[in-house]
């Protein structure tokens, strides 16, 4: 991991094993299904539900600074604290955590390589208890929010000058589903954003779902056309994913000026009197 | 004392459910059997299950995905 752009960001399950327990440590699960915390989780490890504790409940945006402060503050965790993240869903929520806490300036942050999965596999060991860490004490920056597009950069970024990057699956992206196989549909209509290239997010990862190696992801983004040479706009259908490629793109390859729009196409797909693309691209 | 908690037998498939590729993970903690199914493309969790086995919780999952992924539309 030592070739990434930034190896600080990204821990081996192994150093996890070994660190866990470091009181300047705290390691936070992050799912959109709790109940894979609630089988057994890493030693420790602190729960977090995406939709309800990362995500405002009212308006549709990431926490405001005071509720970020709360939560943190109430998972133990201090501005110094290290704290490392992994969850379901091969990590996409621990991207998204991880983003977050960019957002709001968190330093020493990490995102466990492969994952909740990944841990399993490996047959390490879990715990079902909760752990109740105390209270300390956290003062977030105010929100960076160069890390993030919202709408009308997307729409003027399709003027040119932004590589676009949908990381949905194919079919997502063609229209011809209108959400993940299985789950309910979110939008209006099919497609994508005109432009956008497809480069789905799974690319990024190996079959035990760690990263791929640096020149691999190199090459990969490369022959899709995206150099880094222009800002980076990524989105998926609700941000989650599209965290994932952000985390990708600028922390493994270091690449600078990339965005994740986190409205996606729950947002785009909704929009009134806005033109989409569909097909293959 | 607490009980030393682990993964077992942990195993990973693919198959197809209702035309979709799905990929079945299933393992073992202390006496309860756990299986997740996927979508592969993308990647998101659709269905689990627990159950006293392996073949209980993998037969209660796919039932709960195969009735998921039946309802997903194609519209072209």
């Amino acid at each position: 991991m030592q070739d990434y752009a930034h190896p600080e960001s990204i821990v081996s399950t192994e150093w996890v094993a070994e660190n866990k327990d470091n009181e300047e440590v705290v390691v936070v699960e992050v799912d959109v299904d709790t109940g894979g915390y609630d089988e057994g989780h890493v030693p420790g490890a602190i729960g977090w539900n995406w939709s309800e504790q990362l995500c405002d409940q009212v308006v549709r945006d990431i926490l405001p600074k005071e509720e970020m402060e709360n939560l943190l503050a109430s998972s133990g965790i201090s501005n110094d604290t290290t704290v490392v993240l992994y969850g379901d869903n091969n990590n996409w929520f621990a991207a998204w955590a991880f983003w977050q806490m960019k957002i709001y300036g968190h330093d020493k942050v990490r995102i466990m390589n492969g994952g909740r999965g990944k841990w399993l596999e490996e047959g390490r060991e879990i715990s079902t208890e909760i752990p109740a860490p105390g209270t300390a004490e956290y003062s977030a920056a105010e929100a960076d929010n160069s890390l993030r597009s919202f709408l009308p950069a997307v729409q003027e970024a399709l003027g040119g000058g932004v590589d676009m990057v949908d990381v949905r699956s194919p079919e997502e992206y063609s229209g011809e589903i209108l959400a993940p196989p299985g789950l309910p549909e979110t939008c209006q209509r099919g497609g994508h954003v005109p432009g956008a290239r497809s480069i789905p997010w799974g690319l990024a990862c190996n079959e035990d779902g760690t990263f791929k190696s640096r020149e691999e992801l190199a090459d990969l983004y490369s022959s899709r056309g995206i150099s880094g040479d222009r800002p980076v706009i990524a989105y998926c259908r609700i941000g989650e994913r599209s965290s994932h490629t952000w985390f990708v793109l600028k922390y493994l390859l270091g690449l600078d000026g990339v965005t994740n729009y986190d409205g996606s196409w729950t947002e785009y797909g909704n929009l009134v009197g806005v033109d989409v693309e569909r097909g293959e691209g | 004392m607490t009980e030393d908690l682990r993964s077992e037998d942990y195993q990973r498939r693919t198959d197809t459910l209702a035309g979709w590729p799905v990929k079945i993970v299933s393992y073992r903690i202390g006496a309860t059997h756990y299986c997740h199914i996927d979508n592969v493309s993308p990647g998101a969790t659709i269905a689990r299950a627990n159950a006293a086995s392996r073949e209980a919780a993998e037969e209660e999952a796919i039932a709960k995905a195969a009735g998921r992924l039946e309802k997903t539309q194609r519209h072209s």
